[in-house]
């Protein structure tokens, strides 16, 4: 059903450390590995001149000019933010596109889908590409598939991105309880949604980079200011001279 | 917006089809014989081929009816229904005119009121959008409406429609004027899209992937934009000024047909800009405002 849950138990989602995220595109290559199981992501001419892909999660990176401190690099990944509010689940014409009033997961029932585009029209963070190959709208499940899954250690019961994280910039867990460390984090970076105005409220929070101290001089630039003396000098004088 | 012709096609050919069986419903004209046959034939044909259309759209279009289960809040449900309720219920009226059955005109009234409410339907699955600002208006309603009543007018011959094509011509002016603005007014930026107006002013270092994607090709659409003002002056005098024009002239069928033409060909290339120009707020992350 296309009707969103009043409120859900649990709110399963990511929060993402934009500090310590240095781009490495390992959660890219994660989430598309485990998700290319079973009925899969295609990829379009992978190995030819005009490659293309459906991808669940896309890795930016912004230099970001700041007034009076150096300019900083952010590397920033981008994907379903599981919102309260989700915008695509109640255009779609099919129910296929659901939340889940357990945990707020934000799933395609690909069964029903159409393939219309309208859900990924609606969503303002470009969480949702359709398969080419499929003709069906694809997105992050949150790895509902392993999450709950007790066929696999505890340890891998997490989603693909998180796991494989080596800088643990990603971070697992339910936004709806205070006491989760997902929250604790929130709370003590300043943890905050994205495009707040266009009322999704996400569930997936990112933590603001930590601000740098001003710039301080070389240790090496005394050296730059080199004065030649002695015969180099009388070189230097003579050859300035020609 | 990427301007699928599926859809262009759709929304231009459907919203004419179902102006003109709205007038036809209402009994504007009331033909019999052969004549209500082509009539009719003319409001069914162009409703349902943009409908047809339409369903090229679709990725995987053998779940189609499952598309009539979500009318409580999809508009694009909604709209399938509206559709399809007003050519069954506009039927029977269609064959008691050619057949002169003398069915109740109510039914033929209802009918019309509903076609109407089908296009409606179609502009909401556009106004409903908040990431594309430039739809996201009331004056998008009011300009798919006011082409369907213009253009039904024009087809059904009724003395109002040379008012209502330049009626269309204020509508797309006014869509223009400020939609131009709309994007700027929704307030989004890079820098809200990833949170970094906390930090200072954001711009792309590296793109995110080199080749294109879904949401490149689909919503972040800029080839073309340079002719955005020849074409909306094309639009103009084929969609509004000259097919008024040419209805004041003594040219009886003739004329209508001629109209017709020029509303259509105006009306295709008015709806190319509606997606064209639209711009997603996705394209902040790519470092396109559009």
């Amino acid at each position: 059903m296309t009707s969103l849950p009043q409120s859900t138990e649990k709110r399963l989602g990511l929060v993402i450390d934009l500090d310590t995220c240095v781009g490495c595109q390992a959660c890219v290559t994660a989430c598309k590995g485990w998700n290319d199981g079973g009925i899969g992501l295609s990829d379009q001419d992978p190995y030819g001149a005009d490659p293309s892909g459906t991808f669940l999660n896309r890795v930016h990176s912004y230099q970001v000019a700041i007034p009076d401190a150096p300019a900083q690099v952010v590397t920033f990944p981008r994907s379903c933010l599981h919102c309260d509010n989700a915008p695509c689940v109640t255009v779609c014409p099919t129910g296929a596109s659901y939340k889940r009033a357990e945990d707020g997961i934000v799933l395609v029932n690909e069964d029903a889908c159409i393939g219309c585009g309208l859900c990924a029209w609606a969503c303002p963070y470009g969480a949702r590409e359709m398969d080419a190959a499929q003709g069906v709208m694809k997105k992050c499940t949150l790895c509902v598939d392993r999450i709950y899954n007790e066929t696999l250690p505890e340890e891998d019961r997490e989603p693909a991105c998180v796991r494989t994280c080596p800088t643990n910039a990603r971070h697992f867990g339910d936004l709806a309880d205070p006491e989760s460390a997902v929250s604790q984090l929130v709370a003590s970076r300043g943890g905050y949604d994205l495009m707040p105005d266009m009322g999704t409220k996400p569930t997936n929070k990112y933590l603001p980079p930590r601000k740098k101290g001003p710039g301080t001089a070389s240790p090496l630039a005394p050296l730059l200011d080199i004065k030649a003396t002695g015969i180099a000098g009388w070189l230097d004088r003579m050859l300035g001279k020609l | 917006m990427h301007p699928a012709p599926s859809v262009i096609l759709f929304s231009t050919l459907s919203g004419l089809g179902f102006g003109f069986l709205a007038f036809l419903g209402w009994g504007a004209l009331l033909p019999s014989g052969w004549h209500a046959f082509f009539l009719w034939g003319l409001g069914y044909g162009l409703a349902v081929a943009g409908l047809l259309a339409a369903t090229f759209h679709l990725g995987n279009p053998k779940n189609a009816l499952k598309a009539f289960t979500q009318c409580r809040t999809s508009w694009l449900s909604r709209e399938a229904w509206a559709s399809v309720a007003t050519l069954l219920i506009l039927a029977p009226v269609a064959l008691s005119d050619i057949f002169t059955l003398g069915l109740p005109r109510i039914i033929g009234q209802i009918g019309g009121t509903l076609a109407i409410l089908t296009v409606f339907t179609t502009a909401m699955i556009y106004t409903q959008i908040k990431a594309v600002p430039r739809w996201h208006h009331w004056l998008t309603p009011v300009m798919f409406l006011t082409f369907a009543v213009a253009g039904g007018a024009m087809l059904a011959g009724m003395g109002l429609a040379p008012v209502l094509l330049l009626a269309v011509g204020a509508i797309l002016w006014a869509v223009w004027r400020v939609g131009d603005k709309a994007f700027a007014r929704a307030g989004q930026t890079m820098g809200t899209a990833t949170g970094l107006d906390r930090l200072g002013v954001p711009s792309v270092l590296d793109p995110a992937h080199t080749a294109g994607n879904y949401l490149k090709r689909e919503m972040i659409f800029v080839v073309g934009r340079k002719h955005a003002a020849k074409l909306r002056k094309i639009a103009l005098a084929l969609a509004s000024v000259l097919p008024a024009l040419v209805l004041l002239m003594p040219f009886g069928i003739w004329g209508i047909a001629l109209a017709a033409i020029l509303h259509l060909a105006g009306a295709l290339a008015a709806r190319w800009l509606f997606f064209a120009e639209a711009e997603h707020v996705v394209g902040l992350y790519y470092g396109a405002r559009g």
